[in-house]
């Protein structure tokens, strides 16, 4: 496999981003950046079957638009990583900020931690193949999966008493599902979202991603594969639609 | 879309103000060149009972012949000078920053004013409302804010930044949106020991500001923030509030949070909320504040602008971005994002 590392250190992200799409255009099949620390952009609109180890914190909308690469975080992201990203996976072995998978139309996002606000807002799909999964670890602050018209959103709650318990979840769904582990409390569903029942058929539709999620971060994933979940999705189509039209 | 700091060092331990530069500039994308500002504390020792002001002059004449004769009514200067600067290329020294160390003296208060804070607030209201081509900046003992429109490194090593050394520090990096950038629209704002530095807007500055106005203050620096440094001396010097109880009256939890809440607690809440409607802030905003007795960071209620912490021994720092508070201490633990309206309090240990 063909390497190539770059050393970050106090290099501006326009650079950085010039010399990965340099690297990917000879050829290389995995690109190692080390001391990365608050560079914005990387990888993004980047296409391709590459690999990119990121060792640092990387700075906002990693992965922007990106249609097929694969980055490995080792630390934590700043806000939106995966932003409208296309296709493709980021693996985040740490936390996220706000807005994580911001618009995402397509691809994976694994987050071994937690993620700030408004995690997945927005995310939308076209067909089955271009469905977006984010999958966080930890919990998720408020306004999970906000105005979602499509795609998945799973919250496994490792290490927490109960996954989720910040309220607006679902906030102006319309559109795809909020997988959450274990009970969701009525109060902390946002307006126009609503539970239902998590059946054998959804475990079975989700167990891939789960498995996938626990190899990623070496967690056993036969304690996640039964039907302790909550499933959030929208309550109408048009959950707005008396706000906006009048008769 | 600005960048902020807040670091604190609870046994006051100084540190020069290298790598606060470094922390801010790292956060260039979330400014524009307008506007960029520093809050230090513990940077005077040696006149540590006296008030700083730090002023900007259009001239020297006039403008500061005013300053002196309303201070000389009001108390003695016991040491003045221009701030030191060093020319910058990329900023234009359009004011002259100007610094008086000034202690209110009890016979020309006596019958007139309560305290010497009274005093200094006056003098500062009066000059920033009334005195043409003077606005004081920075009014508190022992620390001073350095702004100026420029990039964060510009206004850095315009006013020699490393040569100061803080317990606390603020920073600010400026993107102006509703409002012009001037020096002193940079951040951060300051009245007495209260120094705020914001990402965001106050979309309710217009009810704060009469409610604040009310009091006394007046807000003559055309934009948001200024209401924001006059709502903490107001509720916290005046109504005696802790940093927490403050928080709560700006950015309070939801009616129906109060609902949920047990009776004592919903109690207290819905009496803050009812107290403190007028001083309660809307809009998209970050903040730190810096204060006599250490710092307090807080968001707004749904959380539109982010906020990282970090600590690490004595050291707590807050940021806008966990790379800046990296840039500040690499080997910094237990990073989080706080929640929507959680007070984020850093105290000096007695």
């Amino acid at each position: 496999m063909k390497t190539v590392r770059i050393d970050a250190k106090g290099m501006h992200y326009t650079p950085l981003n010039q010399k990965i799409r340099a690297a990917v255009a000879d050829g290389a099949e995995e690109i190692i950046l080390d001391n990365v620390l608050g560079q914005r952009f990387i990888g993004d609109g980047l296409r391709g079957n590459v690999r990119i180890v990121i060792n640092g914190v990387p700075g906002g909308d990693l992965g922007m638009f990106m249609s097929g690469p694969t980055c490995i975080i080792n630390g934590n992201a700043e806000h939106a990583p995966g932003n409208t990203m296309d296709s493709g996976m980021l693996v985040i072995h740490g936390s996220a900020g706000d807005a994580a998978a911001h618009s995402m139309r397509g691809g994976k996002v694994f987050i071994k931690c937690n993620i700030g606000y408004r995690g997945g807002i927005h995310m939308k799909q076209y067909d089955v193949e271009a469905r977006p999964v984010l999958v966080v670890g930890g919990t998720a602050h408020s306004f999970l999966g906000e105005y979602m018209a499509g795609g998945l959103v799973l919250v496994l709650g490792i290490g927490k008493d109960k996954a989720m318990t910040d309220r607006g979840i679902g906030s102006g769904i319309h559109g795809g599902e909020i997988i959450i582990r274990g009970e969701v409390d009525d109060y902390l569903l946002g307006i126009g979202a609503k539970k239902f029942k998590f059946t054998e058929s959804d475990l079975e539709r989700i167990a891939p991603i789960i498995k996938s999620f626990c190899e990623h971060f070496g967690y056993d994933p036969a304690k996640f594969l039964d039907t302790s979940y909550t499933k959030i999705g929208p309550a109408s189509s048009r959950p707005f639609a008396s706000k906006y039209v009048w008769e | 879309m600005c960048g902020i700091i807040g670091f604190i060092d609870r046994t006051k331990s100084r540190m020069d103000g290298s790598s606060i530069k470094a922390a801010l500039s790292l956060m260039n994308e979330r400014g524009s060149g307008d506007g960029a500002g520093y809050a230090a504390y513990g940077i005077y020792p040696e006149y540590a009972d006296y008030y700083a002001l730090h002023v900007f002059f259009d001239n020297l004449g006039e403008p500061k012949r005013k300053v002196d004769e309303l201070l000389e009514q009001w108390g003695e200067i016991v040491h003045q000078e221009e701030i030191p600067t060093t020319p910058q290329p990329g900023i234009k020294k359009v004011h002259i920053p100007w610094r008086y160390f000034f202690k209110p003296s009890e016979d020309l208060m006596a019958g007139r004013m309560d305290s010497e804070n009274d005093v200094v607030t006056y003098v500062v209201m009066e000059v920033n409302a009334n005195v043409k081509g003077a606005t004081i900046f920075s009014s508190g003992k022992n620390m001073g804010v350095f702004k100026a429109s420029g990039w964060p490194e510009d206004v850095a090593n315009f006013y020699r930044i490393e040569s100061y050394k803080g317990y606390i520090w603020l920073a600010h990096n400026r993107y102006p949106t509703n409002s012009p950038g001037w020096w002193g629209g940079a951040h951060p704002f300051n009245l007495l020991n209260w120094s705020v530095v914001h990402n965001g807007e106050i979309t309710s500055y217009g009810t704060n500001q009469r409610y604040v106005e009310g009091y006394g203050y007046k807000c003559t620096l055309f934009t948001d923030t200024e209401v924001v440094a006059y709502l903490f001396d107001l509720l916290g010097r005046q109504h005696e509030l802790s940093h927490e109880m403050i928080v709560k009256a700006l950015a309070p939890p939801f009616w129906d949070d109060i609902d949920r809440m047990p009776a004592k607690e919903a109690e207290l809440n819905k009496a803050v909320r009812l107290t403190y409607g007028s001083a309660l802030m809307n809009g998209p905003f970050a903040i730190v504040v810096g204060t006599e007795n250490g710092i307090v960071g807080f968001t707004d209620r749904i959380k539109l602008r982010p906020l990282v912490v970090g600590e690490n021994g004595n050291r707590l720092y807050i940021s806008s971005e966990e790379a800046a508070i990296r840039v500040l201490d690499p080997e910094v633990k237990n990073i989080y994002t706080p929640r929507a309206g959680e007070p984020i309090v850093g105290r000096f240990i007695e």
